[in-house]
């Protein structure tokens, strides 16, 4: 499909789902829904110095979830011709019969829906979309070539990799919504490899990302940070296990607030699976945590003008000064708990809506990321996270880190292969520091964190 | 739903479009065809609330020009789209002699390792739909501490065609199921949550004949209630170095993140990898002998041909402790001057080839199993897992346990809660000093993530005991 005239992609997109809600209306279901998607993506990597992959597609896809005698089923096609649209609505309403009713997964009352006009977000870039291969290959080229001049002990390269993706998504419901959006992304990371003395090679990658090409870093920048992040590692140990404060950076940061966010969701609520469950209202975190879910910031990575139940996006403050304010729900989890969705609802093209962050941001504070170090005297500066070590049920949190000894207020020598563990519950309430920087790159806004204390296990 | 989609190409069209792709100076071009239906069924407070389907086809297109891949699909089988996207993917060379595509013809036939006669996804739904029920009566009726349940049931047939410049034209379809159930266990105020499941490249046969069979969806119901009720006494997890056995086959795991991914020869063609250059080296105790098995009936992991149209085999890659053998895509086949090792695969159309590995696995020894537990002093036994990952370039790897127990003067002494385990590659399996005589293949739950690619995988390995490896846990020891 071209993008030439992308307004009208999007009102195409609107209609073809409108068309296939009736389709399916006409097939005897009682509620439909339809989620269409269209996009493009051009990804090139170009590695010591020579263009290694070239990938460029465009795609498209469409969900149907339709509700039959009260029972659910949710499909997906590539398939957008007449004839194929209208057998596909007929057996997703057949499909239904093998669920069974369950009177919490309704649509949403009309007056509950988002209407026209939708905000504008300012997702779309026309520069984006014009990045062409050549483009593409050059940011790429220059970002590598800047990691690899930087220092003579970088020897390898895992390349440079510049993406950019467009597209546009529409929904229509039985219920009475219709509406699109579309939005640009691009990125570019470096990654360069030394070698220590003893061989072992050692990692550290930079990336920049954003929806508009021009507050893209600099390709140059982006490789010298790229190189500076790779040697600071060369003769990276294990330490002993201790107990110690732990800094956490904010790549890293951003895994406990992922974690975190998974244990406030109304699915995680009225499925058992928090360890917060009864603990609406209470404090559950130091006063220096307040976390945001901001859909309609301009410009956001994980913005969206409506969620995946066709209801406004609204702002909802997770948790304000330690205390748990608000449980993010869908329509489905807060029906399930009695009470009305957040419009926190998400939905991909083969799935159930579900409850899900948009920008997720944890409000700053006012140290500096110096004042934060410096403080912890004796501890852990935690720059990556590893694995998948979290029960959500109990708290239980445990993850390989590597990172650096601090030591009398200052960062030391690298550290990796150790672990750090704590449960949630204390983690939390433990968090003595929150940073004054803002990181934009990702919907998960998180500044340099610290905790009073963990255990790391190394040797 | 039964009858096999039949791609709209015969060896003229193929040629045309393999014509296309070779236009601009490409060395190499393939033609990747993909018909995948999928379908999930899943039961939640002891109803089947959604049921899902869909159907996903397309075409990849990759051309070759030295280490250079270009790369384009399409999801319309029009000719016009397949030319289009024959002709993006050119791109990636320019100018250069042209080289014709060989004459590609049918081929003779793949081997069958996954002989299926009716894939889950096309057996009646009534009776899957009861599977679930099954699961869900038999883990609630184990005790009445356990207070929610979850079943699931996930099924696809993929229908691939490769055609290569090379001549090679081959098809496969590729049944996949999985099956899953997940259970919550309450007690005043601990709460605790279990898991199992399994499946592979079968159908409904995987079952077994009836409740008492070893994976029936009563035995997964069962054990994920065992699991969730187990984990309620779970105490504090120690910190530290400590000898560590690792029960016979999902611990697998271990071996895939910590040996698996440094031997895939994209690394060691980039010279990436901790594992680059070590050919003939000793990187494990000679006890450890290790296998990438494509070729293992019915499992997760198998391939009859990989998604660049090679046969699945099976390749040694440590032997006695000596590191042998990588595994290869053509490009590092190519790079390394020899044939292929049936490793390139890919997630779908939209994504290029890769080395992945297909079901790795440590071989039996011959120590038997109690008299391995019977040797650690003070030590962690581990026996589920939620998954790992590892740093390629300084081989770092965790994995995560979900099921472990303390050992204390060789006799196991109390559940422990969940942790991470943290080691690094080249070091860990020099550091095995036991292994079992009970080798054991992981029950089909096993997917791989690498390049935000996910594959199906199986992973295998006996009991085995580690002399020292760092455990994430909270209580200082």
């Amino acid at each position: 499909m071209s993008h030439g005239s992308q307004r009208d992609v999007v009102a195409d997109l609107v209609d073809i789902a409108a068309r296939t809600v009736e389709l399916a209306r006409k097939a005897g279901a009682e509620v439909a829904e339809a989620l269409v998607r269209d996009g493009s993506e051009l990804t090139v990597k170009v590695r010591l110095g020579e263009t290694e992959l070239v990938k460029e597609a465009a795609s498209r896809a469409l969900g149907l979830r339709v509700f039959a005698h009260g029972r659910a089923a949710v499909t997906y096609t590539s398939d957008f011709g007449a004839a194929a649209l209208a057998s596909f609505a007929r057996s997703t309403v057949e499909l239904a019969r093998l669920a069974e009713p369950d009177e919490c997964n309704l649509p949403p009352a009309a007056d509950e829906l988002a209407q026209a006009p939708l905000p504008d977000l300012d997702l779309w870039d026309e520069r984006t979309l014009a990045v062409d291969a050549a483009w593409a290959i050059r940011e790429a080229t220059r970002g590598e070539a800047a990691a690899r001049a930087a220092d003579a002990r970088v020897t390898n390269s895992d390349g440079g990799t510049f993406s950019r993706t467009a597209g546009a998504s529409a929904f229509a419901t039985s219920a009475g919504f219709a509406g699109g959006y579309r939005g640009t992304y691009s990125a570019l990371s470096v990654e360069p490899l030394a070698e220590d003395e003893g061989g072992k090679k050692r990692t550290g990658s930079y990336w920049t990302a954003a929806r508009h090409l021009a507050e893209l870093e600099d390709a140059e920048q982006v490789g010298l940070e790229a190189t500076r992040r790779t040697l600071a590692k060369l003769g990276a140990r294990k330490i002993d296990t201790c107990e110690a404060p732990v800094v956490f950076d904010p790549d890293a940061a951003r895994g406990l607030l992922r974690e975190f966010f998974g244990v406030t969701t109304g699915a995680a609520f009225y499925r058992k699976s928090s360890y917060l469950v009864g603990q609406e209202g209470q404090v559950v975190a130091s006063p220096l945590l307040t976390i945001v879910d901001e859909p309609l910031l301009p410009r956001g990575p994980g913005s969206r003008p409506y969620d995946g139940d066709g209801l406004p996006s609204r702002r909802n403050v997770v948790v304000d000064a330690g205390r748990l304010t608000t449980v993010l729900c869908d329509l489905y989890s807060a029906r399930k708990l009695g009470r009305r969705s957040t419009g926190s609802a998400a939905r991909g093209v083969g799935g159930s809506p579900g409850p899900s962050a948009s920008n997720l941001v944890l409000q700053p504070g006012t140290a500096t990321r110096e004042e934060i170090v410096r403080g912890a005297g004796r501890g852990l500066y935690v720059t990556e996270l590893m694995g998948f070590g979290f029960n959500a049920v109990t708290g239980d949190f445990s993850r390989g880190a590597s990172g650096f000894w601090i030591e009398g207020g200052e960062l030391t020598y690298p550290v990796t292969e150790v672990t750090i563990s704590a449960n949630f519950a204390d983690l939390w309430r433990n968090l003595d520091a929150v940073g004054c920087d803002v990181d934009r790159r990702s919907s998960l806004v998180c500044p340099t964190l610290r905790v009073a204390r963990m255990m790391i296990a190394g040797r | 739903m039964a009858e096999r989609f039949v791609f709209p190409i015969d060896a003229a069209l193929a040629q045309r479009l393999l014509g296309f792709a070779l236009e601009r100076g490409g060395e190499y071009a393939d033609l990747y065809f993909e018909y995948r239906q999928g379908a999930d069924f899943v039961l939640e407070e002891e109803r089947v609330k959604t049921v899902g389907r869909g159907v996903t086809m397309g075409l990849g297109v990759r051309v070759l020009r030295g280490d250079a891949t270009g790369y384009a699909y399409t999801e319309e089988l029009s000719f016009e789209r397949m030319a289009q996207a024959a002709r993006t993917a050119a791109q990636i060379a320019s100018g250069g002699p042209t080289v014709a595509p060989v004459d590609v013809a049918v081929a003779t036939g793949a081997p069958s390792f996954y002989p299926v006669e009716l894939p889950t996804l096309e057996a009646a739904p009534e009776g899957k739909l009861e599977l679930l029920r099954r699961a869900d009566r038999a883990a609630r009726a184990s005790d009445p501490r356990i207070v929610k349940v979850e079943a699931s049931l996930t099924e696809e047939v993929k229908d691939v065609l490769v055609i290569t410049s090379d001549g090679i034209f081959v098809e496969d379809r590729q049944p996949l199921m999985r099956f899953g159930v997940r259970a919550v266990a309450e007690d005043g105020t601990k709460r605790q949550s279990g898991s199992s499941g399994g499946g592979g490249r079968f159908g409904l046969e995987y079952f077994g004949a009836g409740p008492d069979d070893a994976r029936s969806p009563e035995a997964h119901g069962r054990e994920a209630a065992r699991v969730a009720l187990a984990m309620l006494d779970a105490r504090d997890a120690p910190a530290g170095e400590m000898e560590v056995v690792l029960a016979p086959g999902d611990s697998g795991i271990l071996l895939h993140e910590a040996i698996g991914h440094g031997l895939e020869a994209d690394f060691a063609r980039k010279r990436t990898s901790n594992y680059s250059d070590r050919i003939g080296e000793r990187v494990a105790s000679d006890l450890c002998t290790v296998v990438d098995d494509g070729t293992i009936g019915h499992s997760r992991g198998s391939i009859n041909v990989d998604d660049e149209g090679q046969v699945g085999q099976k390749n040694v890659l440590i032997e006695g402790g000596r590191l042998v053998d990588y595994m290869h895509d053509r490009l590092s086949a190519r790079h390394f001057r020899r044939g292929p090792s049936g490793n390139g695969r890919r997630q779908s159309f939209r994504h290029m080839p890769l080395p992945r590995m297909t079901n790795t696995c440590l071989l039996a020894g011959p120590h038997g199993p109690d008299e391995i537990l019977a040797s650690v002093k003070r030590g962690v036994l581990a026996k589920r897992f939620s998954g790992g990952q590892v740093n390629i370039s300084n081989g770092d790897f965790v994995f995560s346990l979900t099921e472990g127990y303390l050992i204390e003067d060789g006799r196991i002494t109390a559940p422990l809660k969940g942790v991470n385990l943290i080691g690094n590659g080249p070091d860990v399996l020099t550091k095995v000093t036991m292994l079992g005589a009970d080798f054991a293949l992981s029950d089909g739950i096993w997917t791989c993530g690498k390049d935000g690619q996910s594959v199906p995988v199986g992973v295998g390995t006996p009991t085995v005991k580690i002399a020292a490896i760092t455990v994430g846990g909270t209580r200082a020891s």
